[in-house]
Order: structure tokens, then sequence, then C-alpha cells
């Protein structure tokens, strides 16, 4: 049976979460109240580059409400003042011999209420000697330039590693012969996810039963608990991680912060409970980053427009610690998917990476695992080619775009696209943009001397990590498990590992076991976010829910619906193979109003009714789904800029976004997280930005500085799709939760570049502020990510 | 110091550091958790709560100064078992995803459709300019506060209404 034969329980349904959400009742880390509890607050370096000399922490003690106060040197004792990170680096928990970046965590106070803590974090006096900084990436290789990493043995500069993806020989061989060259360097700044919730704890030790368990903002619990086992020597079975309900995630809650693993140390210390919330500059600062790629980008084309090779080039600003979070055996995560949706023959990209003295991170921000970073690349080489041709840039990629027969199809850097059919969605956004007509008004304007912009991307993303054999994050594979428990009355409760911050699994996932059970989603319930209560599985991010823990709920459900099929054929007195699974029920073959739905034989499964030997009774099953590929979601997007050349004020009249991500379990929760991802790209593109000055420190520390769109600077989002299903996902459906944030930024700066051509603009780096643009109409590039001088 | 504030209706009169901010009263001294605290510098606006008839970001007022005064709090939005039509249009509109921002956006929606009963999106838009949302790209939190508008009920319900909460 298809997929889309069976589709009684998708479609937009309300969703199940916001009975609690809109009454306020939601349960985040920091609603919990614990009896007893405690609370911490980090001690952050004001400096990016010192020496510690000295901490003095007498005064802090001495405090009356203050119940501990926890030094590097403390946790140094204990084997813990460095942990490992996903990238097989170590990072400080609390600084023991230097700081590395400015608000680098130094001391740890656990005291009676917010406030005590806080007044406690000013009587510790921490003596620095500082030291050279450098924050620019260009910076870092210099002789001569400050040595970050003098923890690691023989570690003499800021080099971290080099890593490669395609051919490089074809690829050149491709650029040699081509017709037409064109090259540009260009920056994806650093941004920063900015969940609404920042990041936080409840650490519960319990002295007695040995027992720790963790209410933390995490998109990936069962990771979190192995690897607290791991780090801590703590024993697994003793530690429950709980993620409730999450303010947004988007990457900056898959890592372990040192907050959390200060407060367990604060709980075991005390034998009561300790909380630590993150303020929104700790959060701004000090967690995980996204992007700050330089990028030089070439593209090879005849010069009729056959694309035929693409090279890139990147400077991998990693921050103090090597903490980008990937599969293990991708360092520069998934970017070499960076050929994008185009047919050409041969590409190349080498990636270099370096500390500098900034936050650790890197992969963060719906990112699809650097995905974000090829595309934005691609497309806009794709327009810088373009116009060197004179082409229109709908033209020259309708003219390179994969054609659906080449699919599956496997790119010049490896990867295996699922599915797609690429022109259909790019002549569907077209044909809701009214492409042709936006060119004659944009002709109109600029003989009139004003400035509108129209920026196309097409993108193809790959998400679902991943299969076994080769994706794993510290060694653990990245398969998810599923447990399905039907009740004798015949309703369901699913166990899943990922977590939801807000893409409303509790609502799909039910959908996904009602539709292949006959039941209502109402009577299935999805528990997730609880080490204790769900199998194990890799968590929430890149887009991985529904690709990977979606599969595993509908292969469940399957299992299930076969264990049914032995009872409901001891009920009807039918041989198993002659019943058939129609319209939510099992039924004998040619006699369909023979008939049992899963609630009648949950209540059998579950009774003294005799059952073939070796059908021991209940229904209930637990998987693994490992997939067998990534999936491959894609879309085609079309903005609409309107530029005032006077004061480089840039306004997003229209955005265009027609998505395919296979079958679709809720529209409505589709759309949402498209527009979600729409309005990410307008911050990346035109506002967002942590850059730092001469001396690191960070410019965007706080929300006064970091500047989100609001709902002034978006427009009213026009949506379309098409329906492609990954041929290899049990239910046909593809990741969608980064899809908009991925495609949107490169074709708000296409179009911002595309107002601009009037006066000769190729380039200009994201965020396109006022000042950048007015600068780049001036002739004047400006480096983003650098102080403003 | 001791003050004493009616909030959603009820008085409670507490023993408070003067220095105590509105969000933590609310959170930690009465364990109304509906209200979120997300950036102390009044920009984001998941605290906003209503100081007496106007709408204010609580994680930048001091609990003092809402001593004597009447605070409305998402937990007071539903009246005798029914969900004010703001509620009612965020779920039905899918005006929320992780529902972080969602108490403080639809008390500011509450304010606008008391003082303007039939906004134009552009003028939800700019009523709820000072908050953030990071999820939903802001157009079903538009089409939500419409679907209120529209969905006011005959009977008054969701209607004008003070800090009081009603019941006050």
């Amino acid at each position: 049976m298809s997929a889309a034969e069976q589709d009684g329980a998708y479609g937009p349904v309300p969703r199940k979460e916001d009975a609690r959400f809109v009454r306020g009742r939601g349960t985040f880390v920091d609603d919990i109240q614990l009896p007893g509890m405690l609370y911490g607050a980090v001690l952050r370096s004001p400096l990016p580059h010192a020496r510690i000399v000295a901490v003095d922490t007498t005064a802090a003690e001495a405090h009356p409400k203050v119940e501990a106060v926890i030094t590097g040197q403390a946790l140094a004792e204990l084997g813990l003042a460095w942990m490992p990170t996903i990238s097989q680096d170590t990072q400080a928990v609390l600084a023991t011999d230097k700081v590395r970046f400015q608000g680098q965590e130094v001391a740890f106070v656990v005291a009676q209420d917010r406030y005590s803590a806080r007044d406690a974090l000013e009587l510790i006096h921490v003596e620095y000697e500082p030291l050279p900084v450098v924050v620019d990436a260009e910076r870092a290789l210099d002789a001569g330039a400050p040595v970050i990493r003098d923890d690691l043995p023989g570690k003499t500069g800021n080099h971290i590693f080099d890593w490669e993806a395609g051919d490089r020989a074809a690829t050149d061989a491709v650029f040699a012969a081509a017709d037409v060259v064109v090259s540009q360097d260009m920056l994806y700044p650093r941004s920063h996810p900015a969940p609404l919730e920042t990041c936080g704890v409840v650490a519960d030790s319990d002295p007695v039963s040995g027992k720790l368990t963790v209410w933390s903002t995490s998109q990936a619990p069962h990771a979190h608990r192995t690897i607290y086992a791991l780090v801590a020597g703590l024993p697994e079975h003793k530690i429950r991680v709980i993620s409730p309900d999450i303010g947004g995630g988007f990457g900056n809650k898959a890592p372990i912060y040192p907050g959390y693993v200060c407060a367990i140390v604060g709980s075991m210390k005390t034998g009561r409970p300790v909380k630590w919330v993150e303020d929104r500059s700790e959060n701004l600062m000090s967690t995980a980053f996204a992007r700050d790629y330089h990028m030089h980008g070439e593209i090879a084309a005849t010069s009729d427009g056959r694309v035929l090779g693409l090279r890139a080039r990147v400077l991998a600003d990693h921050g103090a610690f090597n903490a980008t979070a990937q599969p293990t055996k991708y360092p520069a995560g998934f970017f070499h998917i960076f050929t994008g949706s185009y047919d050409l023959r041969a590409a190349h990209c080498a990636v270099t990476a370096v500390y500098t003295n900034k936050a650790p991170g890197g992969v963060a921000y719906s990112c699809s695992f650097r995905i974000t970073e090829a595309v934005y690349l691609v497309e806009r080489m794709m327009d810088i080619l373009a116009r060197e041709l004179g082409m229109d840039p709908a033209d020259l990629r309708m003219k390179n775009l994969l054609r659906p027969e080449q699919f599956p199809y496997t790119t010049p850097s490896g990867w295996e696209y699922d599915s797609g059919d690429y022109p259909r969605a790019l002549a569907l956004a077209m044909d809701m943009a009214g492409y042709g007509e936006l060119r004659r008004e944009q002709a109109a304007k600029r003989e009139r001397g004003e400035h509108m912009g129209i920026g196309i991307s097409f993108f193809t993303e790959g998400v679902g990590a991943g299969p076994r054999a080769h994706m794993d994050i510290l060694g653990l594979g990245m398969a998810d498990g599923a447990s399905l428990r039907i009740h004798p009355t015949g309703t369901a409760v699913l166990g899943v590992s990922c977590q939801t911050q807000g893409q409303g699994h509790e609502t799909t996932f039910a959908q996904i076991v009602a539709n292949e059970l006959g039941l209502s989603p109402d009577d299935v319930e999805v528990v997730h976010g609880d080490t204790d209560r769900t199998p194990f599985g890799l968590g929430t991010y890149g887009s991985r829910s529904t690709p990977v823990s979606g599969a595993a709920a509908a292969v469940v459900a399957r299992k299930v619906r076969e264990r049914a099929r032995f009872v409901a054929a001891a009920m009807l007195e039918a041989a198993p193979d002659d019943l058939e699974w129609a319209d939510g029920k099992w039924r004998v073959r040619g006699d369909p109003d023979q008939a049992k739905g899963i609630p009648e034989i949950a209540m059998a499964a579950h009774s003294s009714l005799e059952l073939p030997a070796g059908i021991e009774g209940h229904l209930d099953a637990e998987v693994v789904y490992n997939p067998p590929n990534l999936t491959f979601p894609f879309g085609a997007y079309i903005c609409v800029t309107d530029v005032d050349a006077g004061t480089g004020q840039v306004t997003v009249r229209r955005f265009i976004a027609v998505d395919d991500c296979g079958v679709q379990i809720n529209p409505m929760i589709v759309e949402g997280q498209v527009h979600g991802g729409l309005a990410d790209g307008v911050g990346m593109a035109l506002m967002q930005v942590i850059a730092f000055d001469a001396n690191g420190n960070c410019l965007g520390g706080s929300f006064m500085d970091y500047l989100l769109p609001t709902s002034v600077e978006c427009p009213s989002w026009e949506l379309g799709q098409t329906v492609t299903p990954s041929p290899h996902h049990p239910i046909g459906a593809k990741g969608i939760g980064e899809s908009a944030t991925v495609g949107s930024p490169p074709a708000i700066v296409n179009s911002v570049m595309d107002a601009l051509a009037p006066f000769g603009v190729l380039h200009a780096d994201m965020p396109l502020t006022p000042a950048n643009v007015w600068s780049a109409i001036q002739g004047r590039r400006l480096r983003t990510d650098l102080a403003v001088t | 110091m001791q003050i004493t504030v009616t909030v959603n209706g009820t008085a409670f009169t507490h023993e408070v550091e003067p220095r105590l901010l509105l969000i933590h009263f609310l959170r930690d001294q009465l364990g109304l958790t509906g209200s979120h605290w997300g950036c102390d510098t009044s920009n984001c606006g998941a605290c906003v709560v209503w100081l007496d008839e106007l709408p204010v970001k609580s994680c930048t007022v001091l609990a003092a100064m809402a001593d004597g005064r009447r605070v409305l709090t998402v937990e007071g939005m539903e009246q005798r078992g029914r969900l004010d039509p703001v509620q009612e249009g965020f779920a039905r509109c899918h005006g929320l995803q992780c529902g972080f921002c969602t108490p403080g956006m639809m008390l500011t929606a509450r304010w606008l459709l008391d003082h303007n009963p039939d906004p134009s999106p552009e003028q939800i838009r700019e009523a709820l300019s000072g908050q953030v949302c990071r999820c939903t790209g802001y157009e079903n939190i538009v089409r939500s506060v419409r679907w209120a508008a529209e969905h006011q009920g005959s009977d008054g319900h969701g209607g004008h209404r003070s800090a009081s909460g009603g019941a006050g």
C-alpha cells in the first residue's frame, strides 16, 4: 500500500501541545521548582584571552546565602575541569590555566536564591594577565599569532584541520577548459540561534539512591545521558535526563554546556537540587554559535550558460574550542553537498579550520550540518555567473537544474539524492511570483531611479542523519528507537527518543501511528524527552526527527499491526495469510465485512483467547530504525526587495517559497516550520551578526545589539508546495525543519544584489544592514564580522 | 518590604526585596510560570503581562512598582472554563510552536483587540512589533489575532476587560 493511499490520519489537525501552552501551563526548565532547590550562577571572563593568575573565592564563600563555590581547580581535582567536545577536542568546563574567549566560564556559585548567587559572583576576585588576542580568522594562522590552545600537547599554532571532498584533478581540468570562470569571496558571518528560552538545567543528585536526575534544555537527552556517564564515570542506569518543554532549540541546545556540568557537581556537593539558567548575554556570548565560514567560490561554465564545475575554499572559524556538532566523519559537516541542485561535471571543496578567541560552536541554527553555508555559496555563485553571462538568473538555473529522470542522483562529491522534480518547483515559484511581470516592474522602476530586486535561490538539503555505517556522534550511531505500547482497550503510547522544541511531535507522531493502525490521533499519546521512559536515539537536530524517529514510529506501528494479524486471525478463525489490512482493519480476503480493528484485537490479545503457538499475547513492540540514506528535501524561493539607496534600508516586500518535503503528515505544521525558517532568513540576511572588536569584545551580547526580526520586518509569506515522496522512507516523508533557514538567505541577498546592480555592486556580505548596503553603494565593502570603524 | 498585588483577581501580600523584578515575583513567589523570561532588556516580550490596563515587560518592572495595582497574566485569560478567543485563535491557527513567546503575544493581542476590535494585519504587526517569536515567522500569529477578532463572543466573552481578570 502506498503512502498516498493510507493518509487517513494525516492532515492539518490542531496540535495536542497547544492546550497547555495557550493556558501558560507548559513546563519549561525554569518552571521546575523542587523542595530545597538551590540556584547556580556562572562567573565569566571579561577578557577574551588571559592567563589566570589567581582566583580568590573567600568573600563569596562567606556570603550567608552561598552554599558552594566551585572553581576550575576544584573541578580539576575531580577530573572534570575539561570535557570532550563532539568534535574530538576538549573544552574547559571552568578555566584553570587561561581564559580563551570573552564570556568563558571561570567559577560557579551555588546559593539559596537567584539573586544571591548573582551577588556572590561579584565577590569572587580573579587576577588575570591579559594576552594578545586573535578574533579575525584570516589572521589566526599568521606567524606570531597568539597560540590559543597551548593546553594541547605540542600545539604551536591555531590550525585545527584541513579537509577536502570531491575530485580536485577533475575539477581543475573542467576549469581549465571552461569558457567562463567567475569567483567571489564571501563570508557567512557568525550568527546565533538565540532560542527565546535560554539554556538551563535542574540537577538533582540523590545521595541515597545514587540516582542523578537532570532536567535540561537538551535536544538530545539520550546522547547527553551517555556522555554524562562516559565523562563523569557515572553509571548510566542511574542517570535520568529529562527534556521538558523546550522553548526553541535550533541547534543551540544540542551540546552539553559547562553550566550543566557545574550544576550537577553543585548538586552532588550540596546534596540538594541545583538550578542554573543562563541569562541572554550568557546565551549569546558563550553557547553554540553558527556559521563563521569565510568562503571563496569559483564556478566554471560554457559561454551559453551550462555550468561545468564548482570549487570552494573555506576558512572556518571554530572559536576557542572545536565544539562543532556533526557526524564524526565529517569535520565540515555536510558542506560538501555544495554542488546544490545542479547537474555539473566536477567539484572540489577544501576546508581549513582555525581557533580564534571566540566562543565555541559552529554547527547550529537550523543549518543541516552546514548545508546552509553550502547552499549560500552555490546560490550566490549562480547569480554572479548569471551577471557575468548577462543571463536571467532564473533561466540559468532552469538550464542547469537536475532533471527528474536523473534521480536517484549521485553528486560529484558523493551524495545520493533520493528523489526530486526541481524544474517543476522552480516553475511553480516563478508562476506564483509572476516572475515576468516582476521583471517588467523592475525595469520600469529602474528608469525612475527606484531600486527593486528579485532574488532566486534553489536548494537541496540532506537531512535525517543518518545511516549508522557512515554517521555517528562521539561513537554513537545515528539510528533511533521507538516503542509502542497498545493498551487492552486499544489506546496507544508511543515512546520516541527525539525531543520536540516546538515542532509538534506529540501531534505528528501520533498521526503516523494512528494512520498505520486505523486509530484516531487522539488515542495515541507520544512520550518523548525522558530517558527513563523512551528507547535510545540521538535526538532532534538536523531535521532528523521525521526522517529517522518518524520512520521508527511508522515501522514500530507496522510491527504491531503484523502482531495484530495473528490475533485477528485467531479471532476470525482464519489463517493469517488470508487476512489483508484495509481501511484500518484486518479483513478476511474476499469477505471484507469479516474484520477486526486494533481496539478489539488489543483486548483479545490481552484476554484468554487461544493464540497460535509462538504468539504470546499483547501487541507491544519496539524497533530500531537505521536509515538507509538521508532524505533530500528541496525548494525554490523568490524574494522581492525594495532598497532605499539614500539610506541603505532594505524592505522585503514579498517572499515566495515552494517547498517539497515529500509526503506531509500535517501540512499545517509543515507550513509553520517553513514560516519560521523564512523569518530566520530575514534575520541572517539583513540583521543578525555576532561581530567582535579588535580587542575581542563580543558586539552581539544582547538583543539590543543582536537584532532579531520582528513582525514588521517580515512580509506575509507566500507558500507553495510540490510533493515528491522519498522512495526509501517508510511513509515517503522528508525533513522540513530547516529547509527555509537553509534556502532563504541567498534568495534575500540575491534580491538585494539584484537591486544594487545599477550601482555595479556584485556582492556584499550579510547582514545587509543599512550601513552595509549604503557602503556597498559607495563602492566600499565592509567586513561585517569585525567592528565597523 | 511588603507589597500587595492583585494578580488575576486575587490579592497577594508578600515580603519582597526592593530589587525583585515583577517577572520573578510572579514566577518564583506566586508560582505563575506562564509568563516567561527571555532577555532582560525589554526586547523580546516573553514576559509581557498587564499592569492595570497596560501590557508591560515584567522583566524591567520592579515587583514593588506593582504594589497596590492589578496584574493580568496568561493564567487569568481563561474565564469560567472558557478560553479567551485570542487563546483559541492561537491554537486554531497554529500561532505557536515552542510556546515560549505565546503568553506575552496573547496578552498584547488581547489589549489590541480591546482597543481596536477589527485590526488590519498591518495594525496587528505593529502592535506586536515589540515582541519576538523565533518559531512562527509571525504569519500565523497575525492570522490567530485576526481569528480572535472575527470570533469575539456576542455575550461579551473576550471583550473589553481590565487587569483584574474579571473576578476581582
